[in-house]
């Protein structure tokens, strides 16, 4: 009867605390949710999202920050996606050494494993300073590229290596060669795990702010593409740190946190509604 | 006959250039520890190697300057494995009940929950943790300034949230359906068996868990920097502190000489964390590769 009881104890107690973790994970996540929506929308105006700070004016706006991130996010998807699918190309295709592709792929779990800080100030080091890049969005642009280069490498890899090797039997069958197959049947089956990829390191680089500290740097001025690529200017996570952190303005800081975690929402939701219908197909 | 020379000339070109886009990541990688190591030796060099990282006194900009780094090393230990004390237990029974108890609906929800807290940005927890944890801690237990070791511990639990959590998620779910049938076969309920049979079956994936988890505590900066304080002082729980990571960055827009060639070592020191870290996850995901 002692052993009974026991028992019933233990396994009351042990689900309650899996059910209090998960309550309790679940409540930090609608709280974070809940509390910078709720003091961000008193703050939200149109002078606020569509100016630049203004000294004479007294004004703080944005817009240069929003359009700094969409630069870089452009300009690193323009670099990563070629050496991203590339990389994962020969990985799944070409490489025929076990042991090489065995060291590829570790230096890409390494390169995965680097924490954003030592990539600003390798970044800023090599890019800015041996490139003579200055601190600038294209600096910061080639620095995110490395850092999410693990992420369209795995993602690529991984629906390459569900497209059915029938399917490139039967092109060699028809007397293409192998690039030929690759370009024309192997990529096209892709194509949904290679955005899939893009979208995820879109969510990084848009929430990356350590690593472009000291590459991208501070400035908030309205530029065209080319030429913002060449001066400093910062992201909305960069400018977020600089209004909390430095200027004590909590309610810009407040807006900036409210539309980044409005870009994380939609940019989970796509993804997962992409990797359902990656999983609907079937070959 | 033309166009089938055009086709094996591209198929050539194909091949060499597909093959240096895999071998330029070997590129990047050693470009990055080269350039850690070469410009964190000349300081560790000056300064020496006992007195740079056991030195227990950091004071970079005073007349006579003082290079230890031993608060920050144990900072970012402590910090790491207060994040996990708190992470890991909270982590691992959520994802022993998504995994084994949850009905679909829920387990989909929360799943998706965990989503998003992945893809918050370290600057908004950080900012959340100045504006929430900050006065909370120093209301709370009465100490003059919230900016604490305590404040940086609980924001890393949190951040390091998801990766253990879906690891953990992975591991028990792939553990084999027979063991569990044996285990209710033999009398044992359900939270038994879950606890005693298939938690001990999946350990191994509980472990990368936990190293990832270490990984991304130890290499934040952004989150840590706003709720840390930012005083070079030894680690205390309610002592405002400094980790590696926030050493690198706070210092990084001013410094200038031997300061900051000592920037750099602190780098090249948190980069040798970093890869020990690597390696041992490598050897974990080894051996479970070895007992399958």
């Amino acid at each position: 009867m002692n052993n009974e009881l026991k028992r019933t104890i233990y396994k009351n107690v042990m689900l309650f605390f899996a059910y209090a973790a998960t309550l309790a994970t679940v409540l930090v996540v609608g709280f974070i949710i809940a509390y910078v929506f709720i003091r961000a929308i008193p703050h939200f105006s149109w002078q606020l999202l569509s100016t630049k700070p203004s000294y004479i004016n007294e004004t703080i706006g944005v817009l240069p920050d929003i359009l700094n991130t969409i630069y870089i996010v452009i300009a690193t998807l323009v670099f990563v996606l070629p050496l991203g699918v590339g990389a994962a190309v020969y990985l799944s295709e070409y490489a025929k050494n076990i042991k090489i592709k065995k060291v590829i792929e570790y230096a890409i779990e390494s390169l995965a494993g680097i924490p954003s800080i030592i990539y600003g100030l390798v970044g800023m080091l090599v890019f800015c300073q041996y490139f003579g890049l200055k601190t600038s969005l294209l600096a910061g642009a080639l620095t995110l590229t490395i850092m999410n280069l693990p992420t369209i490498i795995r993602t690529t890899q991984e629906s390459l290596d569900s497209v059915p090797a029938s399917y490139r039997e039967g092109s060699f069958g028809l007397g293409a060669n192998k690039w030929y197959a690759i370009r024309t049947v192997v990529l096209p089956c892709c194509i949904d795990g290679i955005v899939t990829g893009c979208i995820l390191a879109v969510g990084r680089m848009l929430g990356e702010s350590a690593a472009l500290l000291f590459t991208a740097g501070f400035a908030h001025k309205v530029n065209g593409f080319i030429d913002a690529l060449s001066s400093s200017g910062s992201t909305l996570t960069v400018a977020l740190y600089v209004y909390a952190k430095e200027q004590g303005r909590f309610d810009v800081a407040f807006v900036i946190a409210a539309i980044m975690l409005f870009m994380s929402l939609l940019i989970n939701f796509t993804a997962s509604k992409l990797s359902k219908k990656i999983q609907n197909k079937r070959y | 006959m033309k166009l089938k020379k055009h086709q094996e000339c591209t198929d050539k070109i194909a091949t060499v250039v597909f093959t240096s886009l895999g071998y330029l990541n070997i590129v990047f990688v050693a470009v990055i520890c080269l350039y850690l190591v070469v410009s964190g030796i000349p300081a560790i060099g000056k300064i020496g190697f006992v007195d740079f990282i056991f030195g227990t006194k950091w004071a970079s900009t005073s007349t006579v300057p003082s290079f230890g780094i031993l608060p920050f090393i144990l900072t970012s230990i402590y910090g790491t494995l207060g994040a996990i004390l708190i992470g890991l237990p909270l982590g691992f029974f959520c994802s022993v009940y998504l995994a084994k108890f949850a009905p679909l609906k829920i387990k989909q929800f929360v799943e998706s929950t965990v989503d998003l807290l992945a893809g918050i940005p370290s600057v908004v927890f950080g900012f959340i943790g100045m504006l929430v944890l900050v006065p909370g801690i120093q209301s709370i237990f009465d100490v003059p300034d919230g900016s604490s070791l305590l404040a940086a511990i609980l924001v890393l639990s949190i951040m390091i949230l998801p990766s253990i959590i879906k690891v953990s998620i992975g591991s028990i779910e792939a553990v084999p359906n027979e063991y569990e049938l044996g285990s209710l076969a033999l009398g044992a309920n359900k939270v038994e068996t879950v606890y005693k049979v298939v938690v001990p079956a999946a350990r191994r994936g509980i472990g990368v868990a936990v190293v990832l988890g270490v990984g991304r505590a130890i290499g934040e900066a952004m989150a840590v920097m706003m709720v840390a304080g930012n005083v070079a002082n030894m680690p205390g729980l309610f002592e405002s502190v400094r980790f590696l990571t926030t050493a690198v960055a706070s210092e990084m827009s001013y410094s200038a000489g031997l300061q900051r060639q000592a920037l750099f070592s602190i780098a090249l020191v948190l980069f040798v964390f970093i890869m020990v870290i690597n390696a041992l996850l490598n050897l974990v995901l080894k051996e479970r590769g070895k007992k399958k």
